[in-house]
């Protein structure tokens, strides 16, 4: 079948921040050549390996961002290797950049420069603080991008004497990536209908700001400030916790736990089979949410009650059990898995989210994950393994004129 | 340069869009704010209640209602907004004309609600042969949990992001907001520019199945690679710890108490560069001799010992102060900012125009969520608020659908829009 993006080829230059848009796109169908240093993109330095062994070509790091990529080595700070950049950029639809701040125009491979070669170019720059704004100079990593642009406000426990806690994962680089993917792709669309290239400025602190929920809301519209809470939403007043744990050491969320009669009518059917009912029998209706907010004493006594016979249940079983079994009676409570649990559960499983690449060099297939979404006429898919560093030297540069005598002379002089 | 009539990227673009909350508004808000005709449809009878935002605070004042909902007002920007029961047969076959003249169509309900609707992808596809139909639900479509129901935090705590955030030797602790809903929105906007590229390109349309739970779980990072390469689970002792950074290797790297009530500072130094400089900062250059602090890998293996040393020299300064001191060497640093800070006093926020205002019917002017990413030729445009319930019905149904006075009314008051 074909690919979504099958005609659309991307330069990726730059750093980690980058990595994940050109991902997306790449597992999409499109060509993505990242444009290395001779002595390979810095993510190949990082941990962890295969192995634990410290290899340029065995960084998981780098494996996770850059499969289904191509990858070329190129020393852009030559002269040579900027009219390189230049003659690649003139086969291309679209460039990421992740380079600190206006770096390319300083080489003179900027969107202004490209763009006089190839005018329908959509060039996608991507910083910490945008191209030309206040702090553009700062330092930044995925930590403080969380921290300065508000999420961070909004995570971490109860008790504040404990530091708020960054969201885990690679988050901040990951949403200015999300915001970098959608402004390429409605450039590429903006394209099909008018010929038309772009530049386009992505601001991960800007990102992060426009992703935090409540946190920007209720202040926006409200001038309140939301306060962090264990394991659930931020909230301008404190809220029931809804973290549980259960009998084998793991997690559930529970939300609130029963919202309407009829689940109030589950939850005393369920917590009986454990004789965990007590004085709850009493109670015709579930805790009035509204109730509990305006501080109501008999309605925070009944949450009391509630949550002490639910977390009863949940210690007398373990939280996959819970979960299924709430579910199935229609309560959106959900098992706090950690990513290998999850990466194992037969519902991702069944929806492929194991999806097997091999490593013929290593002589191993290797599970990565599988797609975000599942398109039926132009399947996402991994096609190829992360590429080694300068494995498509050849063919690419072949692409525009470069023969492989010339190829090994630029090997020499330390461009490529 | 844009003038005033241009009309944005994705002008020639119509979205029949039953999204809502934010998993699904968040996503269709992009298209309108690039000049898309956005019709999110809302149901009549109950005056479009499914989306528990319409009514919900955060309120601009005393006043509330289904039209004063603060985080409706942010979703749904620049939509058209309109009513229609669908349930009903003349209210059907308004929805099919609808299709008919519609690119996609959107929607983010439970599993199933559009097949008993009547309107499964077959469907749509027979009304408009290249239409795009983008779903994005808890699970998606197919599955063993296909049916179970999710909400933010529910997704982030199956797809493991909320395991990944936290403290060792403490219970996760998660994401404070629903960071799945605005991420599933992104991934949503993401897979329909897709197809429409595919479309515009080969004149084929399709349905993309969107779980959000699956599209949470590729937002793991390298720590999945880490378990099915090299066998080692991120559920281990003393794991995760969210403000320390393994994948890179980065020490000092944390989030440090300031002076002040409740205020903090992030701080990571990557290399030796930013170690050096930042015991030269904290007035404790010795530091960079001691056999503890030579490498990185030694900082990452006595990462206690320099909390403490860090935390001392904070808890003397402002978190602004400390961060200031160590940005002008280089170093990252960050305040952990406020909703206040990062909103009102924050210099990059205000010149970007990161929360611009908006006018909206009854609320009058409030302030949104802006646009991360400037696209010099085709930019963003975020003026008008949400609509109020069926505040577009005459336009659109009397000048894109074509009904005449006589018979908007007579649908009105059959209850049909």
């Amino acid at each position: 079948m074909t690919s979504a993006l099958d005609d659309v080829r991307i330069l990726e230059v730059g750093g980690a921040l980058g990595a994940w848009c050109g991902k997306l796109l790449a597992d999409m169908g499109a060509t993505v050549i990242k444009v290395e240093p001779p002595d390979g993109d810095e993510t190949r330095a990082f941990p962890p390996f295969y192995n634990d062994e410290p290899h340029k070509n065995r960084s998981l790091y780098f494996w996770h961002y850059n499969i289904n990529k191509h990858s070329v080595t190129l020393d852009i700070e030559s002269a040579t290797g900027r009219d390189l950049f230049i003659r690649l950029a003139a086969q291309s639809d679209a460039i990421i950049d992740s380079c600190p701040p206006k770096h390319l125009d300083s080489l003179g491979i900027g969107y202004e420069a490209i763009s006089q070669t190839t005018p329908d170019i959509i060039f996608a720059a991507i910083s910490p603080f945008g191209q030309d704004a206040p702090y553009s100079d700062y330092a930044s990593t995925d930590l403080t991008a969380l921290a300065f642009g508000g999420p961070v406000w909004s995570c971490g426990y109860d008790d504040h004497t404990i530091p708020p806690v960054r969201g885990g994962g690679n988050q901040a680089h990951h949403t200015a990536c999300h915001f970098a993917a959608i402004g390429v792709l409605t450039a590429l669309v903006h394209r099909q209908f008018t010929g038309e290239g772009q530049f386009i400025d992505v601001n991960m602190h800007a990102a992060q700001n426009v992703t935090t929920e409540g946190g920007a809301y209720h202040w926006l519209v409200a001038r309140d400030t939301v306060q962090r809470q264990t394991g659930r939403h931020s909230s301008p007043t404190p809220t029931p916790e809804v973290q549980m744990l259960c009998g084998d050491g793991r997690y559930v969320n529970i939300g609130f736990p029963a919202r309407t009669e009829e689940q109030w009518f589950h939850l005393l059917a369920w917590l009986d089979e454990h004789s965990l009912v007590g004085d709850l029998s009493q109670y015709l209706t579930p805790p009035s949410r509204e109730a509990i907010a305006k501080r109501d004493p008999v309605a925070i006594q009944q949450m009391r009650e509630v949550m002490g016979a639910v977390s009863d249940l949940c210690m007398a079983n373990t939280a996959y059990d819970i979960f299924v079994r709430a579910q199935n009676l229609g309560f959106q409570w959900g098992i706090i898995y950690s990513p290998e649990d999850a990466i194992e559960d037969k519902h991702f499983k069944e929806r492929g989210m194991q999806a097997p690449v091999a490593h013929p060099e290593l002589d191993a297939e290797f599970m990565y994950v599988g797609a975000p979404y599942d398109f039926k006429a132009t399947p996402w898919a991994l096609k190829r393994r992360p590429p080694l560093l300068g494995e498509h030297n050849e063919d690419i540069y072949a692409e525009i004129g470069i023969t492989t005598t010339q190829l090994e002379d630029l090997s020499k002089t330390g461009v490529v | 340069m844009p003038t005033d009539d241009s009309k944005g990227a994705l002008a020639p673009i119509r979205i029949c869009d039953f999204s809502g909350q934010l998993a699904g508004a968040g996503a269709t808000r992009f298209f309108a704010a690039f000049g898309a005709q956005v019709i999110r449809i809302e149901d009549r009878l109950s005056q479009g209640g499914w989306d528990i935002f319409r009514g919900n605070g955060p309120y601009i004042d005393e006043r509330r209602g289904v039209n004063l909902g603060g985080m409706f007002n942010n979703h749904n920007i620049e939509k058209i907004g309109i009513t229609l029961n669908a349930k009903s047969e003349r209210g059907k076959q308004i929805l099919r004309e609808i299709i008919s003249i519609s690119d996609i169509v959107t929607e983010n309900f439970s599993a199933g609600v559009m097949e008993r609707w009547g309107f499964p992808y077959e469907e749509m596809k027979a009304i408009k042969p290249d239409i795009i139909y983008v779903s994005n639900c808890g699970f998606g479509h197919a599955g063993p949990y296909k049916h179970f129901k999710t909400w933010g935090p529910v997704v982030q705590a199956v797809s493991g992001l909320t395991f990944q955030s936290g403290l060792p030797n403490m219970p996760p602790a998660g994401w404070g907001f629903s960071h799945m809903d605005h991420t599933g929105g992104y991934f949503m906007a993401i897979a329909i520019l897709m197809a429409l590229y595919h479309r515009n390109k080969t004149g084929e349309g399709q349905y993309v199945d969107l779980s959000c739970t699956d599209a949470a779980l590729t937002l793991n990072g390298p720590a999945l690679l880490d378990y099915t390469v090299n066998k080692r689970p991120l559920r281990r002792k003393h794991s995760p710890h969210s403000n320390r950074s393994v994948f890179p290797p980065m020490a000092p790297h944390g989030i440090y108490r300031s002076l002040g009530n409740d205020q903090w500072v992030a701080i990571s130094a990557r290399n030796d560069a930013d170690w050096n400089a930042l015991c030269d900062v904290i007035g404790h250059p010795e530091l960079t001799k001691d056999k503890r602090f030579e490498t990185m890998e030694t900082r990452i293996h006595n990462q206690d010992d320099l909390d403490d040393i860090v935390q001392a020299w904070t808890d003397k300064r402002s978190p602004f102060d400390a961060m200031l001191a160590l940005q002008e060497r280089g170093v990252p640093a960050a305040a952990v900012q406020r909703p206040e800070d990062r909103a009102d006093n924050d210099a990059n926020s205000l010149a970007w125009n990161t929360f611009p205002e908006v006018k909206h019917f009854e609320m009058g002017k409030v302030r949104v969520e802006g646009m991360p990413m400037k696209l010099s030729k085709t930019p963003a445009k975020i003026e008008r608020g949400a609509p109020i319930i069926g505040q577009d019905n005459d336009f659109f149904y009397n000048e894109i659908l074509m009904l005449d006075k006589a018979e908007r009314k007579a649908l009105h008051d059959k209850g049909v829009i």
